[in-house]
């Protein structure tokens, strides 16, 4: 049996134009709504299929505002039995305090009788990308940590792990307990069935107060890179473009000249 | 001292590692003629050590720290941050700089928890040295974080194409280094127990082919790949394809560029049926030509891209295959 921690943050789910608030400090991200990454997705995934193979619990954990649990009750709706909130304004905190966060979580639930024997993280935040809190969290449980993988499995009390590497396919193992930083790409998240949805619904999510100390993030502002003015020259419409796009191909020396 | 954390392939020191050092030594010229240091862990063949003292020189570094360590050759993350802490810790580092790769990322996060320091994951400038405060790409790169970094050494990587890799006005003969690293049984629990290598690493062949043609919901289905898979094989290049595609299952995920999947810098990128989602241009916008197919003038990779055919990808891309073919 593996009990399964995972790990996702809400935010912004900008396709489009970003748009910051007033003071420069965070995304405006009223008209466009939130989401977690896709490399959390399959991390979510992944626990739900390691918690089922082996009978264990899967729980999933955001650090941030009261609204993350739209994002909790989500990763609630495929497969994971119960969710923590760590309420806190994310956007103060950097990746060192989320880790503790994260860390302080499990070392209250061991010392209530659940112990997690994996915890799953995201390879990086689609929003402040700082690559840290599985490491950080890692140190400061003591555990070792794999990032950048795709898929991993549970036998017995080692843990099966691969990601891509520079020469191919990375295969690790490792004793339990760890800590995994997963990509998008081994996995295929599933959708919430109905019944699923149902079960979010009730399933139980204790919402717990940021204690430690906050080192915050060093971010003094965030700004948006110049906008280029569009220069796109339009070559044709429709099939008649042919001889129009082969010129260019061939003047830029993609193809033969 | 600034130290950079140097990464080698088949060529010798990697093109991103060779930016980082450009980077480094543009810092050091800024924080008043600092020398530059540079640390290979993982431990290399004669010839291959020579070459890249060479390309160090090249770069003006003064001084090579190598770990001799034979634990290093499979890579292990806390390893490798073990070494370099060594590294920093003897020489008293001001700053530690690494490429923004997996690995270079992976490494400095671990020796930034080791030196109890914050960590700036790509960077793209130096705003200023006094408070030092550099500018990063968050959001997959389409918006940028000042931030500050206040400990006594700061840890950063540098984002990749973030600046050209050029040669020191005045190329260096570096001192080699050679040190025993501080490793423990401890730091290699977390190592690669074995690399299986696929024939083709199609991953690979995507982030270093000169072109890429691209492929997103106007493709329609799985099947509708045959003529934009030609296209590709007329050009010589690779296939990229949206999360739409993947997500859907008509492609294989190792095919996706974009925040989530490969970046690219192709001379010719032609994304069909791409809408240009700042999450997909996160992975396409260093290509250096970009041409759009796409039904809708107004789409943001349309506007955002140096020329466009507008309309139906299933027209337009076979009346080019047949043109290809015609003239070849
Ligand atoms: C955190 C996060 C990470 C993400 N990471 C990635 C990533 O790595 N890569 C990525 O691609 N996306 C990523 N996304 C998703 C991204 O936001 C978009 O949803 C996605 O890129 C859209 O794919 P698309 O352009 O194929 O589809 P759409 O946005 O639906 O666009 C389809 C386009 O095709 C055009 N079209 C339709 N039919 C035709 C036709 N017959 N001929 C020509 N043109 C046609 C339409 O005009 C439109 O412009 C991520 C999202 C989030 C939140
Ligand atoms: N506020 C948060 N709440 C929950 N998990 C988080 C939070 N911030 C980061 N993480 C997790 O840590 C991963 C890496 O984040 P980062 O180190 O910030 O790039 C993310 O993909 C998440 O899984």
């Amino acid at each position: 049996m593996a009990n399964v921690l995972v790990c996702v943050k809400r935010v912004p789910d900008t396709a489009g134009e970003v748009l910051l608030s007033a003071d420069g400090l965070s995304v405006d991200a009223r008209h466009v709504g939130y989401t977690v990454s896709p490399h959390e997705e399959c991390a979510v995934e992944l626990a739900t299929q390691v918690a089922e193979a082996t009978g264990g619990r899967a729980t999933v954990l955001s650090v941030g505002s009261e609204d993350a649990v739209e994002q909790l009750r989500n990763a609630l709706a495929v497969g994971c039995a119960d969710g923590v909130l760590v309420e806190a304004d994310a956007d103060l905190l950097g990746p060192a305090d989320v880790a503790a966060a994260v860390a302080g979580v499990v070392r209250e639930r061991e010392a209530g009788g659940l112990s997690y024997d994996l915890v799953l993280l995201g390879n990086d935040a689609a929003d402040t990308g700082d690559f840290q809190v599985p490491v950080r969290l890692a140190y400061a449980l003591g555990r070792p940590v794999l990032t950048g993988i795709s898929t991993c499995e549970v036998q017995d009390d080692r843990l099966l792990a691969r990601g891509d590497g520079p020469d191919g396919t990375e295969v690790f193992e490792l004793p339990l307990p760890a800590v995994v930083a997963v990509m998008e790409g081994g996995v295929s998240p599933r959708y919430p069935s109905i019944p699923g949805r149902m079960k979010a619904k009730r399933a139980p999510v204790e919402t717990v107060a940021l204690t430690a100390a906050r080192q915050g993030s060093g971010r003094v502002r965030l700004k948006l890179p110049p906008s280029q003015p569009s220069s796109v020259e339009i070559l044709g419409e429709g099939p008649e473009a042919a001889p129009a796009v082969v010129d260019l191909l061939t003047r830029i020396g993609v193809v033969g000249r | 001292m600034i130290l950079v954390l140097v990464e080698t392939d088949a060529q010798g020191a990697t093109l991103v590692s060779r930016e980082a050092l450009t980077f480094a030594r543009e810092t050091a010229a800024r924080l008043g003629d600092q020398p530059v240091h540079a640390a290979v862990v993982a431990p290399l063949e004669e010839s291959m050590a020579t070459l890249v003292m060479k390309q160090l020189g090249e770069q003006g570094v003064a001084v090579v720290h190598t770990a001799d360590d034979e634990r290093l050759t499979t890579y292990a993350a806390a390893a490798h941050a073990a070494a370099v802490v060594d590294a920093v810790r003897a020489e008293q580092a001001r700053m530690l700089v690494a490429a923004g790769t997996p690995r270079g990322n992976e490494v400095l996060a671990h020796v930034a928890t080791r030196l109890e320091v914050a960590m700036a994951a790509n960077v793209v400038a130096v705003d200023s040295v006094e408070p030092l405060v550099v500018t990063r790409q968050v959001l997959g790169g389409s918006a940028l974080e000042e931030m500050r970094l206040d400990d006594a050494v700061a840890v950063l990587s540098v984002a990749g194409h973030a600046c050209d890799p050029e040669p020191a006005e005045v190329p260096t003969a570096p001192e080699r280094l050679g040190y025993t690293p501080s490793v423990t049984d401890q730091d290699l629990v977390a190592r690669v127990a074995r690399t299986e290598v696929t024939v083709v690493d199609d991953t690979a062949a995507l982030t270093g082919a000169r072109v890429v043609v691209g492929a997103g919901r106007g493709a329609g289905g799985p099947d509708g790949f045959k003529d934009l898979l030609e296209l590709t094989e007329l050009l010589g290049g690779a296939l990229g394809v949206s999360r739409v595609v993947t997500s859907l299952g008509w492609r294989p995920h190792h095919e996706q560029v974009g925040q989530t999947g490969s970046r690219i810098a192709p001379d010719l990128y032609v994304p069909c049926g791409i809408s240009g989602a700042i999450q997909h241009w996160a992975g396409c916008q260093s290509a250096k030509t970009i041409l759009a197919i796409n039904t809708d003038r107004d789409a943001p990779m349309v506007t955002k891209a140096h020329y466009a055919v507008i309309g139906d990808l299933h027209e337009i891309v076979p009346a080019i295959n047949e043109e290809l073919r015609r003239r070849k």
